[in-house]
């Protein structure tokens, strides 16, 4: 059985940092404010700052990591070990543009290889890399809930579904 | 893709089409928040609890438990907090249908969270979704600013006694965390692991205090449970599957989409080949995975003819289950073995790591259909295969284990011939 919250006892001894702490703007402070207040235990909200993190900085740097341990009163490797376990958590820079094809069932059963291959083609790069111009990075991942729309990916947040190669192009040509 | 009712008048899907119908107004025009007006003017907790019993409502997050049992567990004398917890994870593949209902209705889920928390005297209650489905969060969270301003959702709701808030909270993209109990360690800020049962959540749940987890179908179908009685919405479907269910179709339908049917809807083949519009470009069916990726697979030859009775009992019957309703049509192309690596892939990649049949055994299912595939097929395969399974199947700590077991059990069985090719002939080669 797992310890309630309220018995998790802070490390006796203080915990060194890394000499660079990330900061934010008053603004996104105060957006962090509204997410912790939403929960009566402040370690709750992690997820939710990692994602306004990602969004500031691209990914969960060592300064962020700092940052957020010392926002929620939490040890740097409680931040870690978050960090590790949730596939859309970044510890890695990754591309402006982030394609993550589904490639489960019901999108392999309606052509999900061949949008992969594409993509892959037209970028110039493998799943798994990032273009040399860090404007687009290449993933599969697992169903994402638009099934009876596949084959689909999404950009960023943005969900693309029916997707055929020529949709394919139309819409990455328009990225900004 | 289409969304609509089959066989019954539409009870969930009633307001998807309509336009702004995500908005406060339009779905106070068409019978919104009436059910809480009822239940906060002469409704006691218990009351709401009994109706929701008769209903005959059983949970559509997958395990089908009956969810007026689920509420009374919760213990009335504690002095601590109490939760209710929505579970808009939907990550079982082949499932889209929660995310229409917040997406088109989000008011919806919002009055039936409701209605919940007076029943259960929760104060504080949470939508946990999906970190993919960042759009709907947003959606939810304007519905929730609209309820607020309308004096439905705070202090002294509708000028009453009953206080109550909902709050958005997100995933970060793991299967695992739809587990009710994973879902509890991710939303207090920790890796998704499951936790040990008992004490179920009813129990010890939340920040170890009394919580019920409940899919977003179950919740959205409680205002209406409300608003026509427990025995009404009961009578929608059969005697122990209340209501209706919404089936989410994918694969090789002419017309996949987001399906309500009465519970008991009476045959599974007239609803693939005419009320989802047949096999894609006339071929003929093969298989079908009825209720997400953790069901038994069904050959054709079990629907075909067969009267297959689409509720919790028909389809237990038939030899699958309900499951979360993600249908899933694969016509005659479809390698069996291709369609059961591929599923297999996504347990191994989903698999929390926190146990070990579950962490190693997925691994090494992997590895062995990726051999076979890559020409390496040994006759005795199967059997090795068979054999891994049984020793994750009921000997994993959640039931994902199980799930990843499932599949490969039902289509080796149901479909040796898909198996028995690459086991014989790769071998050969
Ligand atoms: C591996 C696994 C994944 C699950 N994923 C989901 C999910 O995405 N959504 C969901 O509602 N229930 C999911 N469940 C079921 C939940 O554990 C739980 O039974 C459900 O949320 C209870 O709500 P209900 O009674 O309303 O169905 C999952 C269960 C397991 C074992
Ligand atoms: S069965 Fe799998 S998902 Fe469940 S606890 Fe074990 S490793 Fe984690
Ligand atoms: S299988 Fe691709 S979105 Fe579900």
């Amino acid at each position: 059985m797992s310890t309630p919250l309220a018995q998790i006892k802070p490390l006796s001894q203080p915990v060194t940092m890394p000499a660079e702490v990330a900061t934010f703007s008053p603004e996104v402070e105060a957006e962090m404010d509204r997410h912790i207040a939403k929960y009566p235990v402040k370690r709750s909200a992690i997820l939710p700052l990692m994602f306004i993190v990602q969004r500031e900085r691209g990914y969960l740097d060592p300064p962020a990591v700092a940052y957020l341990a010392e926002r929620l009163d939490l040890r740097t490797t409680d931040i870690w070990e978050v960090a590790t376990f949730y596939s859309m958590i970044y510890t890695q820079p990754v591309g402006k543009y982030h394609i993550q094809i589904c490639k489960t069932l019901s999108c392999k059963l309606l052509g999900s290889e061949k949008i992969t291959k594409h993509c892959s083609e037209k970028l110039g790069i493998k799943v798994g890399e990032t273009t040399p111009d860090g404007r687009f990075s290449l993933s599969e991942v697992e169903c994402l809930g638009s099934c009876g729309t596949a084959p689909m990916f999404q950009i960023n947040f943005d969900y693309h579904e029916n997707l055929t190669p020529e949709k394919v192009d139309q819409i990455i040509d328009a990225l900004p | 893709m289409r969304i609509t009712a089959i066989g019954c008048e539409p009870l969930q899907l009633r307001r998807v089409h309509l336009e702004n119908s995500r908005s406060l107004d339009v779905y106070r025009a068409n019978g919104g928040y009436e059910a809480i007006r009822k239940v906060l003017d002469s409704m006691s907790p218990d009351d709401v609890i009994n109706e929701v019993k008769k209903s005959q409502l059983r949970g559509r997050g997958g395990a089908g438990f009956p969810t007026g049992m689920k509420w009374s567990f919760v213990p009335k004398d504690s002095p601590k907090p109490k939760y209710v917890v929505c579970n808009a994870d939907e990550s079982e593949p082949g499932t889209f249908k929660d995310r229409y209902l917040m997406e088109r209705d989000p008011h919806m889920l919002i009055e039936g969270i409701l209605i919940a928390a007076y029943a259960l005297g929760a104060k504080t209650n949470y939508i946990y979704t999906r970190g993919e489905y960042k759009y709907l969060i947003d959606i939810m969270d304007i519905a929730l600013d609209e309820a607020r301003a309308e004096g439905l959702l705070g202090d002294k709701i509708l000028g009453t006694d009953f206080s109550c808030e909902i709050h958005t909270h997100t995933g970060a993209g793991a299967y695992i965390c739809g587990e009710e109990t994973a879902l509890l360690s991710s939303l207090e800020g920790l890796r998704g692991h499951p936790r040990m049962k008992p004490p179920f959540p009813a129990v010890s749940g939340l920040y170890a205090a009394p919580t019920v987890v409940n899919n977003v179908e179950t919740l959205t179908a409680v205002p209406d449970i409300i608003k026509m009685g427990g025995e009404a919405y009961q009578e929608l479907g059969t005697e122990k599957s209340g209501g209706t269910k919404l089936w989410s179709v994918s694969g090789h339908v002419n017309r996949p989409g987001v399906y309500e049917l009465p519970m008991g809807y009476d045959d599974m083949e007239k609803f693939i080949m005419e009320d989802c519009g047949g096999i894609t470009n006339g071929k003929q069916l093969k298989a079908v995975i009825p209720g997400g990726s953790s069901v038994y697979i069904m050959r054709a030859d079990q629907i075909v003819d067969q009267d297959v009775r689409m509720d919790y009992e028909g389809l237990v019957a038939a030899g699958s289950m309900v499951g979360s309703g993600g249908f899933i049509v694969m016509d005659e192309t479809v390698d069996i073995f291709e369609s059961t690596k591929n599923l297999t892939e996504f347990y191994k990649h989903e698999s929390c790591g926190w146990c070990t049949p579950c962490r190693e055994g997925t691994d090494w299912l992997v590895k062995i259909l990726k051999r076979i595939d890559n020409g390496g097929g040994r006759p005795e395969d199967a059997k090795l295969l068979l054999d891994l399974c049984d020793n994750i199947e009921g000997k994993s700590f959640c039931p994902l284990g199980d799930a990843a077991a499932w599949p490969i059990q039902s289509a080796i069985k149901r479909f040796p011939e898909d198996f028995e090719r690459r086991l014989i002939q790769n071998g050969k080669a």
